[in-house]
């Protein structure tokens, strides 16, 4: 077990990227042995996360050395530096991992039902591995250049996945779109590594982090990375592709891409306070991250109770709910450099948005499942054609009712838990901030009352009298998130103290995650 | 397990739930003792709407477009500035990227 767990950051994104090239071979001999093999080398690799979290959370940082004698010598003998690939996990990235692969799976078993019949279900398969192994390597990974590498991997197959149903002209739109986007983000992330290797000799994210010397360059590549993060996690005013793009893609993609938005804020996170943190203005940058998450929730909710697109709808809500995530981290970053500002309400403040980054991971990826059971079973998702499906989806309904009340923040679910820890802590930074906060779940309640009632309310619609529930794997999907909802909404205080406070800590405590690669190097 | 201390406020989510449940059964009381007597599929059961007819069962739903008519009138113009940039074309998303770009860029040049 203690050999497993000193080379789980390695298989945990090796065991998916093998899977993802076997899965079109096995898949020619047997579906079904294709099908055992994704759940199966998922569900293996579900484990090793668990385990490798309640390592980090009892032992700390693990550093994973690729091609060193043992994986903890991150400096090979004779050397100062770092030269190697080199994985390092700390509580922040394991809450990344925790995230994606609860995500993974409850998206894959939705999935399982809903691709029956359909072509090109290798392809598909093999694509949510690649996303799940290029998230993860996202999560993990203790260099900027394989940073770029898994971001790359991500987004090819996240676009690949978003224009699955090519029979849709609008599905090829987002997912060309998606691409487009992910591969200018790319470049420009490669150049920002470019800007970095070129002053220090080193892409060991620790060890620049160490060396760095706030130079004119290193704030050209803190603004273009990001950027790129801003618009890869969909904040407005970068928002415009996610909308496009959630809407069409498959069930079981959507939450999956969204995750990646989500893997993408981890990183605006590890460069913003890991890679710069010591070395830039924190109040500033924090400021701006402040601004970006303010804009994103008002704007997004907004557009959201506008739209008459069920998923479209739901991919508004998706950026106006990041826009939480960014108000929180970015008052604790902002006052990252004042220790009681920090220890008064800027910790509370950045708990707040990482415990509402798994939170809304959860429901969000949930709403998305029930929205894509309703396409699923009446073939539009045009809500002026809906009405009465409560009585024949009742399951659904139920999902529905648990992940709207979730996402508006009504108490006792678990949205209220990490939001109310926002308004406060914010409100101690500058109280008309926690006042649109609040706003803007109001709206959010508004507009899932209008959705609630266009879908499943009102008499049976005659069109829709022979719709049935849908199908066990679609309900066991949802229901693995309900139940996670449902666990985080009466427990907060164990999540907080399990991943939500060693994350946070990881992100504050630069030093920590230096000293982890560098060891004693002066 | 339950309780999540802030510092300066307590959630404690179980509480709430406790109170939901008593609330809910007490309104399971009082609805259970409620008038009985009424006859199923007589006018004592149709929809009254003030007199006006009720329109028949597939033509009662209101529309998705139609909810919050009041709320989005009144912020017309509001709207119209939001939509604006929701052209729906890639090269316009792009150009926003440069646009933040080069804000960023500049906001922390000059902060230092």
């Amino acid at each position: 077990m203690a050999a497993m767990i000193a080379h789980a950051p390695i298989l945990i994104i090796a065991i998916p990227l093998v899977a993802a090239f076997l899965t079109p071979l096995v898949g020619m001999a047997s579906k079904r042995a294709r099908n055992a093999l994704v759940v199966v080398s998922l569900l293996f690799v579900a484990f090793l996360v668990f385990a490798l979290a309640r390592d980090v959370v009892t032992n700390g940082i693990r550093v994973y050395t690729l091609g060193a004698a043992s994986p903890e010598q991150t400096i090979p003998t004779g050397f100062i530096m770092p030269v190697r690939i080199i994985l390092e996990i700390d509580g922040m990235s394991i809450f990344m991992g925790l995230i994606i692969t609860t995500v993974a799976l409850a998206s894959l078993i939705y999935s399982l039902h809903f691709l029956k019949g359909q072509t090109g279900q290798a392809r598909f398969y093999s694509l949510m591995m690649l996303l799940y192994a290029g998230m993860m390597g996202l999560a993990f990974t203790g260099d900027m250049f394989n940073l770029f590498v898994f971001l790359e991997i991500a987004s090819i197959a996240g676009a690949g996945l978003a224009a699955y149903r090519a029979n849709m002209a609008d599905a090829v739109e987002g997912g060309f779109k998606y691409i487009v986007v992910s591969t200018i983000a790319g470049l420009m992330v490669l150049f920002a590594v470019g800007i970095l290797y070129a002053q220090y000799n080193v892409l060991s994210i620790a060890a620049l982090a160490h060396y760095m010397q706030h130079t004119l360059l290193d704030i050209i590549a803190l603004g273009l990375l990001g950027s790129v993060f801003v618009i890869k996690l969909a904040a407005v005013p970068l928002h415009m592709w996610a909308p496009d793009t959630y809407t069409v893609a498959p069930a079981g993609v959507t939450p999956m891409i969204y995750t990646s938005s989500a893997a993408s804020m981890y990183a605006l996170y590890r460069v913003s306070f890991t890679l710069y943190g010591s070395t830039i203005d924190t109040t500033t940058l924090g400021r701006v991250v402040i601004a970006l998450g303010v804009l994103s929730m008002f704007v997004g909710v907004m557009m959201a109770v506008h739209q008459t697109d069920i998923k479209r709808l739901m991919a508004y809500h998706a950026i106006s709910q990041s826009g939480y995530m960014l108000l929180g981290v970015g008052v604790g970053l902002a006052v990252l450099a004042d220790p009681v500002a920090l220890a008064n309400y800027g910790r509370n403040a950045i708990n707040g948005g990482i415990f509402h980054m798994i939170n809304n991971a959860l429901y969000k990826g949930m709403l998305f499942l029930t929205a894509e059971a309703i396409f699923f079973r009446i073939g539009t998702r045009d809500l002026n054609r809906m009405g009465g499906l409560g009585h024949k989806m009742k399951c659904t309904a139920g999902f529905f009712i648990i992940g709207a009340l979730a996402i508006s923040g009504i108490p006792p679910f678990n949205g209220f838990a990490s939001k109310l820890l926002i308004y406060e802590t914010v409100f101690k930074f500058n109280p008309v901030l926690s006042v649109i906060a609040m706003f803007v779940s109001l709206v959010t309640l508004a507009s899932f009352t209008k959705v609630f009632y266009s879908t499943f309310t009102g008499p049976e619609i005659p069109a829709y009298k022979e719709v049935r529930e849908v199908p066990k794997s679609m309900i066991i999907g949802m229901g693995i998130l309900a139940a996670c909802i449902i666990f985080f909404s009466i427990f907060p205080g164990v999540v907080m103290d399990t991943i939500v406070a060693p994350a946070t800590e990881a992100l504050i405590d630069q030093a920590s995650y230096i000293s982890a690669v560098m060891g004693g190097v002066p | 397990m339950s309780v999540l201390a802030y510092g300066y406020a307590v959630w404690a989510p179980l509480i709430w739930i406790v109170v939901l449940v008593v609330i809910g059964v007490m309104v399971l009381i009082w609805r259970n003792r409620g008038q009985k007597s009424y006859k199923k599929g007589t006018a004592q059961t149709d929809i009254f709407l003030s007199g006006v007819r009720v329109p028949p069962e597939g033509q009662r739903h209101v529309k998705s477009e139609n909810i919050y008519w009041g709320f989005f009138e009144a912020l017309k113009r509001l709207y119209s500035g939001m939509m604006k940039p929701h052209t729906g074309i890639v090269n316009d998303y792009i150009l926003w990227l440069v646009a933040v770009l080069a804000i960023a860029i500049l906001i922390l040049a000059v902060s230092g």
